[in-house]
């Protein structure tokens, strides 16, 4: 059996950049940014959410199975979202 | 009468303690406790029609008040939807056949198989439990915000019976897509599995991706009603049409879940008693998979006349229509596979070609209920109740019974009676028409469903449907007599008497505790029929 | 800087139906992944609700915000990013075989959630005073002293407090789901720290380490959209 080891550096690097960005998100909230201040958070959420996926989770070092099933479940989230949104947003 | 024994060590007499079988980890014992269980979940959800096709033979409220009617139905449907159709062919004939047909043996995780029993069985006695309290009178769809805040029916208890159940699918959904994709036996590439398991893949899909969203929902409804937090009240601005999304975006893949596996054993029976390869494998097994992503994108039908934007129904509506070709496929197809083929009609036969045609029935009658147009007119109506119960009944059950004939032999050892096997087949086919075909008419004449009384001019027709639905229910009770007194009666089954191609027909019958002697190594695509009836088969049926 | 190790694995664990430890392995790591996709769609149920009512109703779900430490936020957010680098570390260690990293880390991550879920304790007993809780006593006024001038609606502004009270439906849903996963993810932790003081895991067999690191660390995903999406909101 083999497997990858992640040296312990990623890990710290990482998480050097996920403190970084909830400093950053945080800070962001306090700009007045009018409609933009939500897509901001949400992507400062994302940028997170990808690296702890990618190394922390080890996606990155996966089989492409595990990585389509990974993606798998946001994409059906998107789906749930576009449809449900596509009465929401018409409905009179 | 002499009772003859198995000559060889199999799952059934490895062990004959009771704790033998509710610890086992055996992926065909845990197949068998799911039979007996669904079974009687069947029988409980039957009863329900029985009192309310009685309740409508006449067009007052003779034998049940409302109210009690709309706990029947409820009672039924919930009982009938997710705690029978839903694990029944995957539970059981999946559990079963799955790990043999691919020559493992046994699921990836075996444990998590049993749990999944376990759980299911909870949920199942949660569910009883709250009929037994009272019953639920909302439905099997639980619409907010009557079941949240107006009804003072067990919808709490009802609902996470629902919600713990649901779990059980998910983990065998889990299983099964892990044991496909990491355990086949060496040479089973993909395009040389049975279609029965593409099918199988194609529903865990569906039970991994859609059930996680019922689940929610569910309890969702489950805090609203029993804490009082409003979510979905529109007293206090929430969305009852979020509910509704939510709930179908399960809800309508849910009908995949209870129809891809019958697609799958019908892929099965209709080679083997056709003696074909079956025409356009890979169309077959992908026509599988685009119904269970296509399936997500059409829940919106349900949902016309709610209130839903005219724009969001036009795009469901669209989608709709899409999902039509893939069924199509797969009946053009098995069509195909019976063209010049040496067609025998033994009951699982019969079952399959009763399958084709009601499942066309349903599934043309699914396109009238997908245009926008047409839905406003028969909405709510009889001829949804008709439309989906050619699908459920005409299809997942009659798939159902077909694969439990079909490999009856394999997992009991013994053969089942076939002129008695016939002969309900047939009386089963001619029940369920009987019973729904009316039902088309009466929906288009403006009958609505779910109400106890009607006006006397749909009397005939309701007569007529609950004629039928008497023959359906007598047709039920024959297989059940005649499968149990089979266990002990039944001639001994060879490990292959139909002929059929498979590895699950390559091991013994019943199979051994870990199916194969050695791991089988697959050298050739499957349903290698040659054309024309060979001796091996039919020896001891005809 | 990758390394591609290949110790003996221990075959103990090699369950009956699989051929070797690797087919074990992978078919766990993808059941794992099977399952978080499930989780995916489970939370992303009350996500949906969420974005179709906040943009409904998005001046109340601001005012509702604001009622929100988000100082306390930030701070559980940090601890909890934490335990996820922690429980990495932890898995580092199973998979280099020091038995004593990995009890320390599994330790540390275990702590680490317990504080998380302690000042999600705390802020709930506080809303609890604030009588924001949803129900029958829940009270929501517009200026209210808990608040400052800055963060308070401006006077025309019309702000229902029935959708407030969604918010906070939504609010105590979606992170009682999240505090109900931690803490099953405590317990697991519990019983890992204690099979791997016995030595049960190594470079060898290290399956379960690695599973419930994935399971922790889609926790704290979750986490990492709940925050801004509760806290932040302006």
């Amino acid at each position: 059996m083999s497997f990858h080891i992640v040296p312990r550096s990623t890990y710290f690097k990482v998480f050097a950049a996920l403190v970084l960005l909830l400093v950053v998100t945080v800070l962001a909230a306090k700009v007045p940014l009018g409609v933009f201040n939500t897509p901001i958070a949400l992507s400062i959420g994302l940028v997170k959410a990808t690296l702890i996926v990618l190394y922390f989770m080890h996606v990155r070092y996966s089989p492409p199975l595990v990585r389509v099933f990974a993606a798998g479940g946001f994409l059906w989230l998107a789906i749930m979202f576009a449809l449900t949104f596509s009465d929401v947003l018409t409905r009179h | 009468m002499t009772v003859q024994g198995f000559a060889h060590r199999n799952y059934l007499n490895a062990d004959y303690r009771f704790r033998s079988w509710l610890w086992t980890t055996d992926h065909k014992r845990i197949a068998i406790l799911y039979m007996i269980s669904i079974t009687m979940f069947f029988f409980v959800g039957g009863a329900a029609a029985v009192l309310f096709r009685l309740e409508l033979m006449t067009p007052r409220g003779d034998l049940t008040i409302a109210e009690t009617y709309n706990r029947l139905f409820t009672l039924h449907g919930v009982i009938m939807v997710f705690f029978f159709l839903i694990p029944s062919i995957p539970a059981v004939l999946g559990n079963f056949l799955l790990p043999m047909m691919i020559g493992a043996r046994d699921l990836a995780f075996p444990r998590l198989n049993l749990a999944s029993w376990y759980i299911f069985m909870l949920g199942g006695v949660m569910a009883v439990g709250a009929i037994i309290a009272g019953g639920a009178d909302t439905g099997w769809t639980f619409y907010t915000p009557y079941s949240s805040t107006y009804t003072n029916t067990n919808v709490i208890l009802m609902a996470l019976g629902v919600f713990v159940a649901g779990f059980s699918s998910i983990l065998t959904g889990l299983n099964f897509i892990v044991t496909i994709h990491t355990m086949r036996a060496p040479g089973l590439t993909w395009f040389r599995l049975p279609l029965f398991v593409w099918a199988h893949y194609a529903t865990s899909l569906i039970m991994v991706l859609g059930t996680p969203v019922i689940a929610i929902t569910l309890l969702l409804v489950v805090l609203e009603r029993g804490l009082g937090i409003p979510i979905f009240d529109p007293k206090m601005g929430g969305d009852p049409l979020l509910f509704q999304h939510l709930f179908w975006f399960y809800s309508h893949p849910a009908v995949y879940i209870m129809i891809l596996p019958s697609m799958g054993v019908i892929s099965e029976i209709v080679a083997c008693f056709a003696r074909n390869r079956v025409f356009g494998y890979k169309f077959i097994a992908f026509s599988s998979l685009a119904i269970a992503v296509i399936g997500f994108l059409v829940w919106g039908h349900h949902m016309f006349v709610s209130g839903q934007s005219v724009y969001a129904g036009m795009v469901f509506s669209f989608m709709s229509m899409l999902v039509a070709v893939p069924s199509a496929i797969k009946v053009f197809n098995w069509t195909a596979t019976l063209h010049k083929g040496a067609v025998s009609l033994e009951t699982p036969m019969l079952y399959a070609l009763g399958f084709i045609g009601l499942f066309t029935l349903g599934g043309l009658t699914g396109l009238f209920l997908a245009t926008l147009a047409i839905d406003v007119h028969v909405h709510d109506t009889y001829f949804v109740v008709a439309h989906f119960h050619y699908i459920m009944v005409g299809g997942a059950v009659m798939g159902y019974l077909g694969g439990i004939h079909f490999w009856w032999p394999k997992m009991t050892g013994r053969m089942y009676p076939e002129w008695w096997g016939r002969l309900s087949a047939g009386i089963i086919f001619i029940g369920f028409n009987l019973t729904f075909f009316p039902q088309f008419v009466l929906g288009y004449l403006g009958m609505p469903r779910r109400v106890h009384e009607y006006v006397e001019e749909f009397q005939v027709l309701n007569v007529m449907s609950s004629a039928g639905a008497s023959i359906l229910g007598v047709g039920y009770l024959i297989p059940l007599a005649y499968l149990i007194w089979s266990l002990r009666y039944g001639p001994l089954a060879s490990a292959n008497p139909w002929g059929a191609t498979g590895l699950e027909w390559q091991t013994e019958s019943p199979p051994t505790t870990f199916n194969f002697d050695k791991t089988p190594v697959v050298r050739e695509e499957a349903y290698h029929y040659d054309t024309g009836l060979t001796e091996a088969s039919h020896s001891h049926v005809l | 800087m990758e390394i591609t190790a290949a110790p003996m694995p221990d075959t103990r664990h090699v369950a009956h139906h699989f051929d070797d430890a690797e087919q074990q392995f992978v078919a766990a790591e993808l059941g794992m992944w099977v399952f978080l996709a499930t989780e995916v769609l489970f939370f992303g149920g009350v996500f949906c609700g969420y974005a179709i009512y906040r943009f409904k109703y998005a001046a109340e779900f601001i005012a509702g915000s604001h009622r929100l430490d988000v100082w306390l936020g930030t701070v559980n957010t940090a601890v909890l990013l934490t335990s996820s680098l922690t429980m990495a570390l932890a898995v580092h260690a199973a998979q280099t075989s020091r038995r004593g990293a990995l009890v320390r880390n599994l330790l540390l991550t275990l702590l680490l959630g317990a504080a998380f879920l302690g000042v999600k304790g705390y802020e709930y007993h506080h809303k609890f005073e604030e009588r924001l809780v949803p129900g029958r006593n829940f009270r929501f006024v517009a200026h209210s002293a808990h608040v400052p001038e800055s963060l308070q609606p401006a006077k025309e502004e019309k702000v229902d407090p029935r959708q407030v009270e969604l918010f906070f439906s939504l609010y105590f849903a979606m992170t009682g789901l999240h505090a109900l996963h931690m803490i099953i993810g405590i317990g697991v932790l519990a019983v890992l720290i204690v099979a791997a003081g016995r030595g049960a895991f190594s470079g060898g067999y290290f399956t379960p380490i690695e599973m419930t690191g994935l399971y922790w660390h889609f926790v704290d995903i979750v986490w990492v959209f709940l925050f801004p999406l509760l806290y932040l909101i302006r």
